[in-house]
């Protein structure tokens, strides 16, 4: 439509340009000026029709489309890029570090460990959308680089009834820290629930979400995501890895209907208690299938919450204090199975329970400087497969980081850590990060 | 009885919040970053329009938290008017990507940039964070000087007569009201300040360029030996060699700001550590911007003259 526009547009301006350039002999002229008038004057007529019709539609008549094109006035260019690179150095009392430090990004050596380098690329793609784009690199702790597409993704603008929907693969948005990137977590590793219940690397899988930012006084907002179930970052669901949860042999199922893909329901609001004081309550489930038999099916369920304070007249940001917990129940029905280990051995059904929580105060002392304890449990009741996965643990771990401007830090953390039947751990991690180019702006 | 009260009580509320909501429908709902902003956009859009700040006055702009509450605020604007040049970039965007609000997006004339047309400061050749956190479009810090207020003061009228065509005379002509009492108020404060024409001044932060510049007072040096880079003793040694070597007697500073480390340098050097906030409402009875620029005026000249 809007290239009717642009043609009605040089409708007029070309006989007018016309008319500019080339003298007409005087006595044809007035007839020509005449009939030049009456063209003009119905092509502006059909432009306002066509504009009210346009209008009438809710479309975007070329001003405000033109003009949003413009993007962020920020960096410059089209879009921003960012790089942050983290690399841990520590040693533990568990030589086989990978066992306890199990998430993704977490230090997997005694020795230095390069867990994750993110190339976050992001801009307006046009009036409409907005792109974001996250690819982690990162070294195992063989020195090998491994590559993958974290997330990217395109993000409503301008929706109605404050509506917003993300298309592409993405973190599922349960919880707090699921949906955040490893260089805005407050300790150096994954905290033992979220790695219970969503593995390695968080829940991410690709599909869309749709938010609604409800019409109250205070924030509220709900959301929801339908997604794939499949893959390792589906852990509690259809992942290669979920042999790990049930000992069962992958019993692989086709997505045929509806309920064969991943549901996220989430239901987020926020309160400012004073001037100084808000806090940030939340509520989200993950329903979909698991991989134990035909129909076989998990659920996972976690309420969170965040409090903060800081006074009014911080200086950058400092001093504050805040508190953030989340605690995560799942269900996880196994069907009778084969088991992986001995094919002569069937496990029966069964419904496998588990639970976790953590809760991590931050104490920001001053310009830079943050103090953090994170205390932390996960359990699961016992089932006819002894998984390694869901065996009781705690942890604490108290940190200390000096950020010495906002485009780097350095982090010291302490683990004990104790695995039920195993023993206690001791370890110190060191975390370093450096940012390059634009830093995106942190969620509250 | 009882339900002919209950409705006639029922009916009284519903009138009340009718009247309410059309008063309030009828007033164009501009949301500013800063105090500073809030406080001009109210000179410009009087009755016609009703003004939020996202910062606290005494709250430093470059590090708001992008609070939840602050994306209900924006989702509901007719217009919002950001400092631009960087100033929130650290928390602004965020917000913004959750406010699902066309009317204040980028371009759109509900999307005011208050640093369209000035003249900026310190605009960097290249882009090096080794030199600190320098903005790339240039400092930011442009509000306390009254001259340039006034291109802000124009692209909020210029603005808002887009946002609400029908109002547009009256801002224009609270516009050159507002200039007419900047004119006046400016004249008021150069007379104040011309004593001081020359004099050495220390800052905390460059967050007094423009003003130094338009009222011809001297920087020396700042106690942040780069922007956003906390003072180092090496760095504050050398600010405490060129205070004493240029006689240099006062040292500015925000209510976010290190006070105790602009008492130390002032022990050393026999200077007086000035309270001079930027922004209405930090400083007691400085509600407007007028309000504002006097206290800093009064307050400066005041520590400037007792150093004489």
């Amino acid at each position: 439509m809007r290239g009717c526009l642009i043609l009605c547009a040089l409708g007029i301006a070309l006989p007018t340009f016309a008319n500019a350039q080339v003298p007409k002999p005087k006595s044809k002229q007035d007839s020509v000026a005449r009939a030049d008038s009456i063209a003009r004057a119905d092509s502006i007529a059909l432009v306002k029709q066509l504009e009210k019709e346009l209008g009438a539609q809710g479309a975007d008549t070329g001003g405000t489309a033109a003009a949003a094109t413009q993007g962020p006035r920020a960096t410059g260019g089209y879009m921003n890029i960012g790089f942050v690179a983290l690399t841990d150095a520590g040693l533990s009392t568990e030589p086989n570090v990978g066992a306890i430090q199990v998430g993704d990004h977490d230090p997997h050596v005694n020795g230095f460990s390069i867990p994750n380098v993110e190339l976050t690329l992001d801009g307006a793609v046009d009036p409409y959308f907005k792109g974001f784009s996250n690819i982690v690199y990162k070294l195992d702790k063989d020195g090998q680089t491994g590559v993958e597409l974290e997330e990217a993704y395109v993000l409503t603008t301008s929706l109605p009834a404050s509506l917003q929907l993300k298309v592409g693969q993405f973190f599922a948005e349960f919880g707090r820290q699921n949906n955040q990137h490893p260089h805005a977590w407050s300790f150096v590793d994954e905290p033992l629930v979220l790695n219970r219940m969503f593995g390695p690397d968080g829940l991410r899988s690709q599909g869309l979400r749709l938010s609604w930012l409800l019409p109250t006084s205070f924030y509220a907002e709900a959301l929801v995501t339908v997604a794939n179930a499949t893959g390792g970052t589906a852990s509690s669901f259809r992942s290669p890895d979920s042999p790990e949860i049930h000992g069962g042999v992958i019993n692989d199922r086709l997505v045929d209907r509806p309920s064969d893909l991943l549901l996220v329901p989430r239901f987020n609001t926020s309160f400012d208690l004073t001037e100084t004081q808000t806090v940030v309550l939340g509520t989200s489930a993950a329903f979909g299938p698991n991989n134990s038999g035909p129909s076989a099916r998990t659920e996972v369920y976690g309420v969170d919450g965040y409090w903060k304070w800081k006074p009014a007249a911080a200086q950058a940001g400092f001093p504050f204090l805040s508190l953030q917990s989340e605690a995560m129940w799942r269900s996880y029905d196994a069907a009778q199975r084969i088991a992986e280990a001995n094919p002569a051995v069937t496990l029966p059904a069964e419904t496998l329970k588990d639970r976790g929580m953590y809760a991590q105060l931050l104490w920001g002392i001053k310009p830079r400087i943050v103090a953090g304890l994170r205390g932390e449990f996960a359990s699961g009741d016992p089932g006819a497969f002894l998984s390694e996965v869901r065996r009781d643990r705690t942890r604490w771990s108290p940190n200390f980081t000096w950020y010495p401007t906002e485009f780097s830090k350095i982090r010291m953390q302490y683990n004990y850590d104790n695995r039920k039947g195993i023993g206690t751990d001791h370890s110190l991690w060191f975390q370093f990060e450096f940012l390059l180019g634009a830093h995106a702006a942190h969620k509250f | 009885m009882k339900s002919r009260n209950l409705h006639r009580a029922a009916t009284l509320a519903l009138v009340a919040i009718a009247a309410t909501g059309s008063s309030a429908a009828a007033q164009i709902r501009v949301v500013a970053t800063t105090p500073d902003l809030a406080s001009v956009a109210r000179e410009i859009g009087g009755d016609k329009v009703s003004v939020v700040a996202l910062a606290k006055p005494t709250e430093d702009p470059h590090y708001v938290d992008a609070k939840p509450s602050h994306i209900v605020t924006l989702n509901r604007a007719d217009a919002l008017i950001e400092g631009g040049a960087e100033l929130e970039l650290g928390w602004l965007p965020p917000l913004l990507e959750n406010s699902r609000n066309s009317k204040i997006s980028a371009g759109a004339p509900g999307r005011i940039v208050a640093s369209d047309g000035v003249k900026m400061l310190e605009v960097p050749t290249s882009f090096d964070r080794s030199k600190g956190d320098v903005h790339s479009l240039g400092n930011p810090h442009f509000m306390i000087d009254p001259v340039t207020v006034k291109i802000v003061a124009r692209n909020i009228a210029n603005h808002l007569a887009q946002v609400d065509p029908k109002n547009a005379a009256t801002y224009n002509g609270n516009l050159s009201r507002f200039n007419a009492k900047l004119d006046a108020k400016y004249a008021d404060w150069q007379k104040q300040l011309a004593p001081y024409r020359g004099a050495k001044i220390v800052t905390y932060h460059k967050d007094f360029v423009y003003f130094a510049e338009r009222f011809g007072l001297n920087i020396v040096d700042e106690l942040e030996p780069k922007p956003g880079i906390a003072p180092s003793p090496a760095h504050l040694a050398q600010v405490i060699g060129k205070m004493k070597a240029g006689n240099a007697k006062v040292i500015l500073v925000q209510p976010f700001q290190n006070r105790k480390t602009a008492e130390t340098v002032a022990r050393q050097t026999g200077a007086t550590v000035l309270d001079t906030p930027e922004q209405p409402g930090a400083a007691s009875n400085t509600n407007t911007y007028f309000d504002m620029m006097d206290n800093l005026v009064h307050t400066l000249a005041g520590g400037l003259g007792a150093q004489k």
